[in-house]
Formats: C-alpha cells, structure tokens, sequence
C-alpha cells in the first residue's frame, strides 16, 4: 500500500510537470530571461506547488501531531546552517539550470519520450552526484 | 501563451499535492534531486524511490501524449551544453542539498530559512547565466 502511494505521488508529479509546461526549456529560460519578453508562468508553478504543500503540512500536522502515514514522523524544517556547501552547490547547480533550462524533475521527466538532451543530460547529471560524492569522503 | 499561467497554477498544485503525499507517505522531504540520487547510489530504501522515479517519467509520458500544451518542447542550447549543465545540476544539487523541488517547494512550503536561501541562489545564479549566455 505505502509503495502504491509513492508510485501513485510520482505518476502525479510528473503529470504536474508536465502540465505546467516546465519540461519544456524554452519556457524555463523564458522566465529567466528578465531582458526578453518575461513568461511568468514558472512563478504561478512555485506559487500553485508553495500553496499545495505548505497549506497542507499545516493542516495535515493540525490533525496528525506530526504523524505521517504507516507510523513515520512528517518531515521537518530542519534548516541546515548556511555555509559554502549550500551557497557553492546552489550556485553550481543555477548556472547548469540556467545553461539548458534543465533542473532535475523536467529532465527526468523528458526521458519518458527518449529525447536526447534527456539522454545527455541525466547521465551526466548522475556523473556530477558521483563527482560530489568523491570530493565529499576526499 | 495568454492560458500557459493556468497550466501553471493546476500543474504547480498537482506538484504540491504530489510532494504533500510522499512526504507524508515517506516521512522524508521528497526532492527529486536526493530521491535520484539515493536510488542510484544506495542509500535507505531503495523500492519507494525507484518506483516514484519511475512514476514521474509515466506520468509527464501519458501528460504529454494527451495534452499538446504539455507537449511543446524547445532545447535551448546544443547538445555539448546539456552535458555540462547536467554535470553542474548534479554536482550543485547534492553539495547544495536539494533542487527546485526539494528546496524550492518543500523547504520554502515548510518555511526553512536554508531552502529560502539556496533558492533564491540559484534563481539568481539561473538568471545571471541566461544574462551571459
């Protein structure tokens, strides 16, 4: 049943991806492009998402005490201390963001349909977490 | 174009809704970029992450074929430039703990003063490259 549900909230973000039209790059980038002509529609998905999911961890938290589902805890706001790892990994990953119009979810998603700046993309994607995880035990 | 923010609204709700129930089926914050990277590198359960994975590409793969605005597609760079982006996507996501999603909607939607800050970093960081480019 848990497995169900995990495989049933990945059918329903990718189908959010999709729908919201950020798996295409060319809106991504229209939104991040502020000289050209703007295409807000990446605020109205963060703003849709921010509403879902913070409105109902308030309720869902309200009614549990803090219980998930199949006895586990919902997860917290456990905010990391700000260092270099978190503004040098942000930073690294908005230029990549920036550079193809590629974050992880769209270009993932992008796979379903072979394309193949997903082929390229998400290998090296995979090689760019290896290369963190060395430099990481180093 | 004039509809494309409806989409994005319905399509950002379903992405929150999403988020909400993994979260409280998981008891983890369900960023895609840590849920790719612990099933491609062992780490916890394994089951759930791939079959979520696996539920994304489905799920976008039966939205596109069904609806054509989903459907639109525009690379903006060659090829050579998705390896390095994805190389530095990869690399940031992991140093920096989470992506669009994990920081994006699930930190800021739980109000974590790390996620506001990484993500307003890498809006900037985002905007500043398609500045250059």
């Amino acid at each position: 049943m848990k497995l169900a549900l995990l495989f049933f909230s990945g059918l329903l973000f990718g189908a959010g991806l999709a729908l919201s039209g950020m798996t295409d790059p060319s809106r991504v980038i229209g939104f991040l492009d502020l000289t050209g002509e703007w295409d807000p529609t990446l605020a109205f998905v963060m703003g849709g998402a921010l509403l879902v999911f913070g409105g109902g961890m308030l309720v869902l938290r309200r009614l549990g005490g803090g219980k998930g589902c199949f006895g586990c805890e919902l997860p917290k706001a456990d905010s990391e201390p700000i260092g270099k790892k978190l503004l040098l990994g942000a930073a690294c990953f908005g230029v990549g963001w920036g550079l193809a119009g590629f974050c992880p979810g769209p270009a993932l998603a992008n796979l379903g349909l072979l394309r193949v700046e997903a082929l390229v993309f998400v290998p090296m994607m995979a090689l760019g977490m290896a290369a963190n995880r060395l430099l990481g035990r180093g | 174009m004039q509809t494309s923010w409806i989409y994005g609204l319905v399509g950002g709700a379903l992405l929150g809704a999403a988020s909400l129930l993994a979260a409280a089926v998981s008891g983890k914050i369900p960023g895609i970029s840590g849920i790719f990277e612990k099933a491609l590198f062992p780490q916890g359960d394994t089951t759930w992450r791939w079959l979520f994975l696996a539920g994304l590409v489905l799920g976008s793969l039966a939205t596109f074929q069904l609806s054509n605005h989903a459907a639109s597609f525009s690379p903006v760079s060659p090829l050579w430039i998705h390896a390095v982006a994805g190389l530095l996507v990869g690399f940031g996501t992991r140093l920096g703990g989470g992506c669009t999603s994990g920081h994006g909607i699930c930190g800021m939607g739980l109000g974590a003063r790390d996620s506001i800050v990484a993500t307003l970093v890498f809006m900037a960081a985002a905007m500043a490259t398609v500045y250059l480019r």
